[in-house]
């Protein structure tokens, strides 16, 4: 792992003054956050502050709660009729019960573990399906949209003559892509991303992993990892669970070189997970 | 006995190898069983009725006994007639009620709901018929179309929740969620990606529905009840084609035997081209995945 903090020491980008740090806007706040699923425990009172603008990875065994967290930021355990939530999440200082979740999900979006485009829609399709869902239909501006939410995404040079071919067609790598584009093109404030590289090869991975770092300037995003290497690569601040519990949260340079607790040091060091 | 010496022995891999070709047999012959009545029903009704066939059997009505010629040109329309209002009612209950259990399926009324499809799907159609005949025929004084046509419905819903249901849940969870999390309503998921996902099987569950519904005769003989004359008026008795093959086939009449057999191939005719139609109206370049 020495080998993996130097690296993180050359890559001045990621370094944050205090200062800034203090300035960046609070993005996701959740106090006492817990969740359970019949009896068991998901993740209790998670006390957490993510900044705006700024990557935040969430690391942690398998089990630990990580997607619990993610899932319940965008309402997703509405679906899950065992899961119960307790505590209080603000988005942007707005507590979320004060939206309807249909509303909060398309300013918090979501990038799935395994690439999900709509099998039924074309590329195209895909893109905007958000957008069509909620019945927009004007095909200059849609045409627009398109376009530019791919080139953002960096699939555009790859399938923009293919774009009327289902998006299954796509290659593992590039659906995901495509699920993003997706996802920015409903205009999100928060991406969520769980674990969005785990099915992916590791050319696909790094190109995500450039996207993440693209999409930065426009968004605040939150992702779930399984790989420490790819927290340390991509993001600015690293949460790190255990068993449900927030056991530390810090910039994530700190986080790999000189951990508060043991376990942090333990689990990043690779002695256990 | 050694793992290796099981794997070495000459004598049980001899005993394993037929028992392995007595197993393959027995599936090829339940194959066979299962493919010959098909093919038997097919060309003899081909044979049968397509020599009785001509362009007066789908133009003429039934001549009254002892007149040579005639057709059935009232049972073909009235049994399209029937299918259609077996079709309004029994398609949007069957693929709603389906909905319902899948999407919405955490409450006691779901559960309820699933276990009397269930019931219902195994209800004789003859038992439909009679429970059509009590809530319309009694209460109109007559005999109708109407009446029929419900009779049909009900029973394809059961038909079409069932496979509604069962295409639903193979729709994976992931898309559901990919659509919430664009900040797509619940409602706006179901219909227009998960339904439209799984929109292949439905549909051939329809098919499969509207085919049995066609062929249908018990839960028509109280309801329907059949006619010689014209009939488009879903208020009035009228004719179908099972009913009509029913009353020719048991007739004495060597003409009108053979007009029954023309009728029999035209019904099986008739739910082939509504497939194949039904297939090219709905197709949809992407589907397949399920």
């Amino acid at each position: 792992m020495t080998e993996e903090t130097e690296e993180i020491e050359d890559k001045e980008e990621i370094e944050i003054s205090e200062e800034s740090d203090k300035e960046s806007k609070i993005a996701i706040q959740t106090i006492d956050l817990s969740v359970y699923f019949d009896e068991r425990k998901g993740i209790e009172n998670i006390n957490m502050k993510v900044r705006k603008n700024r990557v935040t990875a969430i690391i942690g065994p398998s089990g630990c709660g990580k997607s619990t967290f993610l899932r319940s930021l965008n309402l997703m355990h509405d679906m899950t009729p065992k899961a119960r939530v307790f505590g209080e999440i603000f988005i942007h200082g707005e507590n979320i019960t004060n939206y309807n979740s249909v509303d909060m999900r398309k300013k918090v979006g979501m990038v799935f573990q395994k690439p999900n485009p709509f099998p039924t829609m074309s590329v195209y399709d895909n893109v905007i399906a958000g957008l069509k869902l909620n019945g927009m239909t004007k095909k200059s501006i849609l045409d627009e949209i398109v376009e530019k939410n791919l080139k953002h995404s960096g699939l555009w040079e790859e399938v923009k003559d293919r774009l009327k071919s289902p998006a299954v067609s796509l290659s593992g790598g590039q659906q995901q892509r495509l699920c993003i584009a997706r996802t920015i093109s409903v205009n999100p404030e928060i991406i969520l991303m769980d674990e969005p590289t785990s099915a992916l090869d590791p050319i696909s991975t790094s190109k995500i992993e450039e996207l993440i770092f693209n999409l930065k300037s426009d968004y605040t995003i939150v992702i779930v990892t399984h790989n420490m290497q790819q927290a340390a690569r991509v993001s600015d601040q690293t949460a790190f669970f255990y068993l449900g519990n927030l056991i530390e949260f810090s910039k994530t340079r700190r986080m790999f070189t000189n951990p508060k607790e043991k376990l942090t040091e333990e689990y990043v060091t690779g002695k256990f997970g | 006995m050694t793992a290796e010496s099981v794997l070495k022995s000459p004598k049980n891999l001899k005993r394993r190898k037929i028992m392995n070709s007595v197993m393959i047999s027995l599936c090829i012959a339940a194959g066979f069983i299962t493919i010959v009545p098909l093919i038997y029903i097919f060309f003899y009704t081909t044979q049968s009725g397509i020599s009785s066939l001509n362009l007066d059997f789908f133009t003429q009505l039934p001549k009254p006994v002892g007149e040579e010629g005639g057709g059935m040109a009232n049972a073909i329309v009235g049994s399209l007639i029937l299918i259609t209002i077996g079709g309004i009612i029994g398609i949007p209950v069957g693929v709603l009620s389906g909905i319902y259990i899948s999407e919405y399926s955490k409450n006691v009324l779901s559960t309820i709901v699933k276990f009397i499809t269930d019931i219902l799907s195994g209800v004789p159609s003859i038992i439909i018929g009679i429970f059509a005949y009590g809530v319309i025929v009694i209460p109109m004084q007559r005999f109708s179309a109407l009446a029929g046509g419900f009779a049909l419905g009900i029973l394809m819903i059961p038909t079409v929740a069932k496979i509604t249901e069962e295409m639903l849940r193979l729709v994976p969870q992931s898309l559901r969620e990919a659509s919430l999390a664009l900040g797509v309503s619940r409602w706006k998921t179901t219909l227009r990606v998960v339904l439209t996902t799984a929109s292949s099987g439905i549909v051939t569950g329809i098919l499969l529905a509207i085919a049995r519904a066609a062929g249908e005769t018990a839960p028509l003989l109280f309801t329907s009840f059949g006619n010689v004359y014209w009939q488009t008026n879903i208020d009035e008795p009228m004719a179908a084609l099972p009913l009509q093959i029913f009353t020719y086939a048991i007739s004495p009449f060597d003409d009108w035997h053979r007009q029954a057999w023309a009728g029999a191939f035209v019904l099986i005719f008739l739910v082939f081209i509504v497939n194949l139609l039904v297939r090219f109206v709905t197709r949809n370049k992407f589907s397949g995945n399920l």
